[in-house]
C-alpha cells in the first residue's frame, strides 16, 4: 500500500509510529494493537490456492478436476438462468468438480466481509446497485489478471485465441493501467436515445439528426399533448448516456477522453457547452415531461412506456427492465443521439456501446483456473446465444447472433452498432470515478441542470471543480486513456 | 447484614460489563484506532496515516452538509414529533370534558384513535418510506392527484426532486412514522398522574391551556426528557438513514444536489461505495461526538426539581 511504505521510507513510521501514538491517545494498549488488526483484516494470511491440473487440449488452462469453484452472480435485470445454464456446461466438462452457485443483489454487504477477510469467491458478477468500486479493487491489487483466459483458445473454433472472439472495446474496458485484464465485461450494451417507433410513426416523424430537426420535433409531439423527453430524474446519470455521445459527436473523440482523463479545462471544451445547451433547451422549451426530477428510473420507463414521453435516454437493458409495462405492439428502438447540425466532427450514428456486467477473479481466489475456464465456457457460442435469447442482450461474444430471433430493441441496438461502424465511443467516467460521474456530475450537476436550477455555464463551472478535486483527490486512483 | 454487599454487587454486574465493554465500548475503540489508518475495507492491509483522515473530514463540504442536516434532524423532528405526541396524548386522556361520569377524560372515540396513532409503529421504515417515495411521485403519486383533484392542479411540486423541499418531505415521514409511539408513552405517563390534580384545577376553572401547562407537562417532564433524547438519537442515526436512503436518489441515495445527505449515510456512502473504510469511521466519530453531544445538552437544558406525587 502506497501510503505505508511511503510512511516508513520517512523513518521509522508505520507501524512502531502507530503503536507510540496510539498509547499517546491513550486509547489504546500496546498488546491490543496485534489483536485489533488481526480483527479487521481477519488474519490477512497467504491463502492455500487448489492445485493446478493438468493441462490439456480439453483443459487449456489447467483446471482441477475435482476442486470446487465458488461462484456468486449479481442478480439482476439479466436473472440467473443463463449462469446456470453455463454452470451446467461447466459441470458436464468437469464431472468431478462441484461449482457452488450464489445469485444474490447485495455484492458488497456480502461480500465486502470476504474480501476483507482474504477468502473471497472465485467467480464474481460485480454488478447492479452494490456493485463494487472496481477503480479500488484494481487499485488495492484485488483482482487476477485475467491474460491467461484472453490467450486460451476458445470453445468453438480452437485455432482462434478468446481475445479475438470478443466485441471491440471488451479487453480494453478490462485493462485499468497498462496491459494486465481486470475484468471481463459479458454483456454488451448499446447506450442512446430510446423510443417507441410507434408512437414516432404517429407523428408522422423519422428520429432527427440535427438539434433543429430535434426540436421542431418536440414542438410537434408536446402539441399532440405528448411530452418530448423524459428521463430517470432521481438518477440524473442517465442523461449521459445520450448526452456524452453527443459531446463526442460535436467536438471528437477527444473531448470525451480528456474528460476522461480529469484533464484541468476539460469540460470547458465549446462542444461540451454547446450540448449542455442544446439539453437545457429542452427544458425552458418546456419540452420535458412534467415532474420529472421527482421520478426515478422505473418510474419515468413507466411514464414513457404508457406514452406520456418520446425520448428517454437509457441503455439497452431497458428492453428486459421495463417488459411488464411496455405494449406488445411499442415498437421499441434506439437511435444514436441527435448531433447539433453538419459541422459536427463526427457523423450520425456516432454510438455510445460498450461492456457491462463485469466479471471478476479476486487476486485471493482458491481456484482462478476454474474460474477462467467458466468464463471461457459463457463465452462460447452456445452459450452467448442462450444469454441473448433469453435476456435480450448482447454478449461480449462477437457475432453470435446469427439463426436466432432478435427482440425489437435488441434488433434496432444492432442496426444501431452496424450503422456506427467504427464510430463507437466509450466514456469510462462510470467505472473509473463512480462517485464523480453518479452523484456529482449526475445529480448535483446535470440534474440541478435539466430541472432548471442551474443554467449550464454555472453548471460546466461547477462539474469542473468536481472533476478538479477529483484529479487532486489522492484517495481516489487516477487513470488515464491509453 | 452489609457485608459482602460489594462482593454481591460485583458479582452480578461482572458478566453484564463485561459484555458491555465487549460489545459496546470495544467497537468505539476499534472505530477510533480505524479511523486514524488509511484501510479501504476491501483489503485485509492498511497503514497508519495519524490524524490525516480529521484534516480530510474539515475540508470536505459534503460531510458539513451532511452534519448540518444530522443537526437540523436533531433539533427538528424531537422538536416537532414530541410537542405534537404531547397535544395528541394530551387529547386523548385528559382534552374532553362535557361527559358524564368520570371529571377528566378523553375526546370521544380516544382509544380507537390510540391505536390507529400506533398503525404506523408496526410498519417496518423502509415499507415507510417505500409507500411514501410513492405518495411523493410528483408525475402520478397520491399527493400530487390529490393537488389536482381539489383543483390545485398549478401546484405540482417535484417533492423528493427538489432540493428545497426534499429534507422536509423526509421529515415528514418520520414525523409521521414516530408519533404514534410517543402519543402511547406520553399516554402511559399521564395516566399515572392522579385524578385528583385534574379535578382541582377543574373545579379552580382551569382552561384546558393552563392544565397542560400546569400540571400534565411538569408532572410528565422526565417521560417528555426521555422521549426526546430517544427521538433525537433515532433522527441521528439510523432511522433517518433509512428514510433518506429509500426515498432519495435511489441506492446510494442524499438527494438532489446532496439536499437530504445525513452522517450514517455518509458514512454507508463512504465505506460500501468508495471503499474508503478508514474515512468512513472518521465521520462515524464525528457523528458518536454529536450524539453526545445532543445527550447532554438535552440532559442539562432538561434538568428541573423532580415532582414528587
Amino acid at each position: 500500500m502506497g501510503s505505508t511504505s511511503a510512511h516508513s521510507n520517512e523513518g521509522g513510521l508505520g507501524r512502531r509510529d502507530l503503536i507510540k501514538r496510539s498509547a499517546a491517545l491513550g486509547l489504546v494498549s500496546v498488546p491490543a494493537m496485534g489483536f485489533l488488526s488481526a480483527c479487521a483484516s481477519g488474519g490477512g494470511k497467504t491463502n492455500d490456492k487448489v492445485e493446478k491440473g493438468v493441462k490439456s487440449d480439453k483443459n487449456p488452462l489447467g483446471v482441477n478436476e475435482t476442486a470446487e469453484l465458488d461462484f456468486v452472480l449479481f442478480d439482476g435485470g439479466f436473472g440467473q438462468q443463463y449462469a446456470k445454464d453455463a454452470i451446467k456446461l461447466y459441470e458436464q466438462a468437469h464431472p468431478q468438480a462441484k461449482v457452488k452457485f450464489t445469485p444474490t443483489q447485495k455484492i458488497t454487504t456480502e461480500l465486502q466481509p470476504r474480501f476483507n477477510g482474504g477468502t473471497p469467491p472465485d467467480l464474481i458478477d460485480n454488478s447492479g446497485a452494490e456493485q463494487m468500486d472496481m477503480g479500488v479493487l484494481v487499485g488495492q491489487k484485488q483482482l487476477t489478471d485475467l491474460t491467461p483466459l484472453l490467450d486460451a483458445p476458445s470453445v468453438d473454433d480452437p485455432s482462434k485465441k478468446v481475445r479475438d472472439t470478443l466485441r471491440p472495446g471488451i479487453i480494453e474496458m478490462g485493462q485499468f493501467d497498462g496491459e494486465p485484464c481486470w475484468m471481463l465485461n459479458y454483456a454488451y450494451t448499446v447506450y442512446g436515445v430510446w423510443y417507441s417507433q410507434k408512437a414516432l410513426d404517429s407523428l408522422d416523424a423519422k428520429y432527427p439528426e440535427t438539434w433543429d430537426e430535434m426540436l421542431a420535433l418536440c414542438e410537434k409531439a408536446k402539441k399532440k399533448g405528448i411530452a418530448p423527453w423524459t428521463y430517470a430524474g432521481k438518477h440524473p446519470y442517465y442523461i449521459p448516456f445520450s448526452l456524452y455521445p453527443m459531446i463526442g459527436k460535436v467536438g471528437g473523440r477527444e473531448v470525451l477522453d480528456a474528460i476522461d482523463n480529469l484533464e484541468p479545462k476539460a469540460w470547458e471544451h465549446p462542444a461540451v457547452k454547446a450540448c449542455f445547451e442544446a439539453y437545457y433547451e429542452l427544458y425552458k422549451k418546456g419540452y420535458i415531461l412534467q415532474g420529472t426530477p421527482g421520478l426515478d428510473h422505473i418510474q419515468s420507463q413507466t411514464a414513457w412506456t404508457e406514452g406520456k414521453a418520446l425520448f428517454i435516454p437509457n441503455g439497452s437493458w431497458v428492453e428486459n427492465e421495463a417488459a411488464k409495462t411496455m405494449p406488445a405492439d411499442f415498437g421499441l428502438a434506439v437511435s444514436a443521439p441527435t448531433g447539433l447540425d453538419s459541422s459536427d466532427k463526427m457523423p450520425f450514428g456516432t454510438l455510445w456501446a460498450a461492456g457491462g456486467e463485469p466479471f471478476i477473479v479476486p487476486a485471493k481466489a482458491k481456484n482462478p483456473e476454474g474460474a477462467m475456464e467458466q468464463l471461457r465456457i459463457m463465452l462460447s457460442e452456445a452459450s452467448s446465444k442462450n444469454f441473448t435469447q433469453s435476456v435480450k442482450s448482447l454478449s461480449a461474444l462477437n457475432g453470435g447472433t446469427d439463426g436466432i430471433e432478435l427482440s425489437p430493441g435488441l434488433k434496432s441496438g444492432v442496426a444501431a452498432l452496424e450503422k456506427a461502424g467504427a464510430n463507437v465511443v466509450n466514456p469510462r467516467l462510470q467505472d473509473w470515478y463512480v462517485a464523480l460521474q453518479k452523484e456529482k456530475i449526475g445529480v448535483a450537476g446535470i440534474g440541478e441542470m435539466m430541472a432548471g436550477r442551474a443554467t449550464p455555464a454555472e453548471t460546466i463551472k461547477k462539474i469542473q471543480k468536481f472533476a478538479d478535486d477529483a484529479a487532486k483527490d489522492p484517495n481516489i486512483k487516477h487513470y488515464k486513456h491509453q | 447484614m452489609q457485608h459482602g454487599k460489594y462482593r454481591f454487587i460485583v458479582g452480578f454486574l461482572a458478566v453484564p460489563l463485561a459484555l458491555y465493554a465487549l460489545f459496546v465500548i470495544w467497537p468505539f475503540i476499534q472505530s477510533i484506532y480505524y479511523s486514524l489508518t488509511d484501510w479501504t475495507g476491501l483489503s485485509p492491509e492498511f497503514g497508519f496515516v495519524g490524524l490525516d483522515n480529521y484534516t480530510r473530514l474539515f475540508q470536505d463540504e459534503i460531510f458539513w452538509k451532511s452534519l448540518q442536516h444530522s443537526l437540523t434532524f436533531a433539533v427538528v423532528l424531537p422538536l416537532v414529533t414530541v410537542g405534537f405526541a404531547l397535544f395528541l396524548a394530551f387529547m386523548l386522556n385528559v382534552g374532553g370534558r362535557r361527559r358524564k361520569g368520570a371529571a377528566v377524560t378523553g375526546v370521544r372515540g380516544s382509544s380507537f384513535y390510540k391505536i390507529v396513532y400506533f398503525f404506523p409503529q408496526v410498519l417496518s421504515i423502509v415499507i415507510v418510506a417505500l409507500l411514501f417515495q410513492f405518495a411523493y411521485n410528483p408525475n402520478s403519486g397520491a399527493i400530487n392527484s390529490f393537488l389536482k383533484a381539489v383543483g390545485l392542479g398549478a401546484i405540482q411540486p417535484d417533492w423528493l426532486g427538489d432540493p428545497d423541499l426534499a429534507l422536509i418531505c423526509v421529515m415528514v415521514v418520520l414525523v409521521w412514522s414516530t408519533v404514534g409511539f410517543f402519543v402511547v408513552l406520553f399516554s402511559a405517563g399521564m395516566a399515572s398522574i392522579p385524578r385528583d390534580f385534574y379535578e382541582a384545577a377543574l373545579l379552580d376553572g382551569a382552561s384546558r391551556f393552563t392544565t397542560f401547562f400546569r400540571i400534565t407537562l411538569p408532572l410528565l417532564w422526565d417521560t417528555v426528557q426521555s422521549g426526546w433524547i430517544y427521538m433525537g438519537i433515532l433522527a441521528l442515526g439510523a432511522e433517518s438513514f433509512a428514510v433518506v436512503q429509500i426515498m432519495t436518489v435511489g441506492p446510494n441515495g442524499g438527494g438532489p444536489d446532496y439536499s437530504t445527505i445525513v452522517m450514517p449515510l455518509y458514512v454507508y456512502q463512504k465505506a460500501f461505495r468508495d471503499g474508503q473504510a478508514a474515512y468512513a469511521t472518521t465521520i462515524g466519530v464525528a457523528l458518536l461526538l454529536v450524539t453526545l453531544a445532543f445527550a447532554a445538552v438535552v440532559m442539562k437544558l432538561g434538568r428541573r426539581e423532580r415532582l414528587e406525587f
